[in-house]
């Protein structure tokens, strides 16, 4: 199999990157770490006019702290991620996510920015960033906004991203002393993507978010109201999930995937440190 | 068409391709280092794996314009300079770690990969590290086998599990 021919581009700064974006009437697509890009290529579900490769941008690359906030680079690898003390300490709920993403070769390639630029539906990392509450910050040719997790996911594989924008950077706020996270996902193979996923975070109010549930990662407000009156009812919390919208998929229909988003909440919500 | 150069092997390579040209094509097609085995294309099966500056990537999930600048090791450049067996290689064919053969190559990438970042593997962690690499022949009790022989230990301690 082969992607449908593209004119590639290789850009060495960030702004050289953004002007080519911004340049272009054609369909151009940034590409990250391409693990799941380049399989889209393969298969023809996607075939972009101009591929802008940035992996020759340094500046978009590395973690840092940032006023309460860690602050991880569009193109900062997972492997990366999950070699970080930084992250390990600071963004518990992330580093709780990363051994669930994939396999060893495609975390040395696939990046954290790559990931909520696609938004699969089934893929942990935009569930961390909305448990988290962080937000992603975008720069195009003329501009640069930071988008809230609440506000980024539109719809399938739709973001508030632009296409003349990058993200640039994933801002994930530093956990303090008695927060509390949980992660869980239920998959056939580990390592696949999720029939159903949570990420939780008690900081100190609950934050539930679910993937694999729908178009886009999903808040469970209802169960988070149970939980902040009374976080001992977790019977409630699994109740309120009624009120969720969950789509059928090919791993089973609404109902059953509403009954492994309880198991999965009790199990995260067990597993919380 | 781009211009790309790269070690591969140890051995600088240059060549012009279009865009699109995967690493697994660059190295099979325009290098004919046929090795490097493509089983689905689409980053599922493990069997292109190859070493990209000493990093185990899926080679049919990388454009050969990416790894320009990089070194390659591919299952060509695993064996010992005298052209005998590596550690590894050899483990593979005295615990019967191979059947068809057709994933081999990128199990033998992966286990060098876990071997460097963790010398004595315990049976659960060769199995989590390789759970990205699918063997048809579900030989997998011999390749978890073989990869306790490369690293020293003890293959009969394994239990199944």
């Amino acid at each position: 199999m082969k992607a449908q021919d593209f004119r590639y581009e290789r850009p060495s700064t960030m702004d050289e990157a953004l002007a080519i974006l911004a340049d272009t009437d054609q369909e151009a697509q940034p590409l990250a770490g391409g693990q799941s890009l380049m399989p889209m290529m393969n298969f023809r579900l996607a075939a972009p006019d101009v591929l802008v490769d940035l992996g020759g941008v340094p500046e978009l690359s590395g973690i840092c702290e940032d006023n309460g906030e860690i602050v991880i680079g569009a193109m900062t690898r997972y492997r990366d991620l999950m070699a970080s003390e930084m992250v390990a300490r600071d963004v518990p709920l992330l580093a709780a996510a990363l051994p669930h993403i994939a396999h060893p070769a495609i975390r040395n390639r696939g990046t954290l920015g790559g990931s909520l630029a696609l938004s699969d539906p089934a893929a942990e990392s935009p569930a961390v960033l909305l448990a988290l509450g962080g937000s992603v910050d975008l720069r195009s040719a003329s501009g640069q906004r930071s988008v809230a997790a609440d506000e980024f996911f539109f719809g399938l594989y739709e973001t508030a991203r632009q296409p003349e924008e990058l993200i640039t950077a994933v801002r994930l706020p530093k956990a303090a002393p008695g927060h509390r996270f949980g992660f869980y996902e239920i998959t056939r193979r580990h390592g696949d993507y999720a029939m159903i996923g949570v990420a939780v975070a008690q900081a100190p109010d609950w934050r539930i978010a679910f993937f694999s549930v729908a178009g886009t990662p999903l808040r469970a407000t209802d169960a988070e109201a149970v939980l902040n009156a009374d976080a001992s009812d977790i019977d409630a919390a699994v109740a309120a999930l009624a009120s969720l919208e969950i789509d059928g998929d090919r791993h089973g229909d609404p109902a059953m995937k509403r009954h492994l988003a309880g198991v999965a909440l009790r199990r995260a919500i067990g597993g919380m440190s | 068409m781009t211009q790309v150069s790269m070690t591969v092997n140890g051995e600088a390579v240059s060549a012009e391709v279009e865009g699109r040209t995967l690493l697994s094509d660059f190295l099979r097609g325009n290098l004919r280092l046929t090795g490097t085995h493509i089983g689905c294309d689409t980053s599922q099966c493990g069997a292109c794996l190859v070493h990209v500056d000493g990093e185990v990537v899926k080679s049919c999930t990388m454009f050969a314009a990416e790894a320009a600048g990089t070194e390659v090791t591919t299952i060509e450049g695993m064996a010992n300079p005298d052209g005998s067996l590596s550690a590894i290689q050899q483990a593979f064919q005295d615990q019967h770690g191979l059947q068809c053969g057709f994933c081999t190559p990128g199990m033998v990438m992966a286990t060098a990969s876990l071997l460097k970042e963790n010398p004595k593997p315990s049976v659960a962690e060769i199995r989590d590290y390789l759970e990205g690499n699918i063997c048809r022949c579900t030989g997998y009790h011999n390749i978890i086998k073989a990869v306790l022989a490369a690293s020293g230990q003890d293959v009969d301690a394994m239990v199944a599990g």
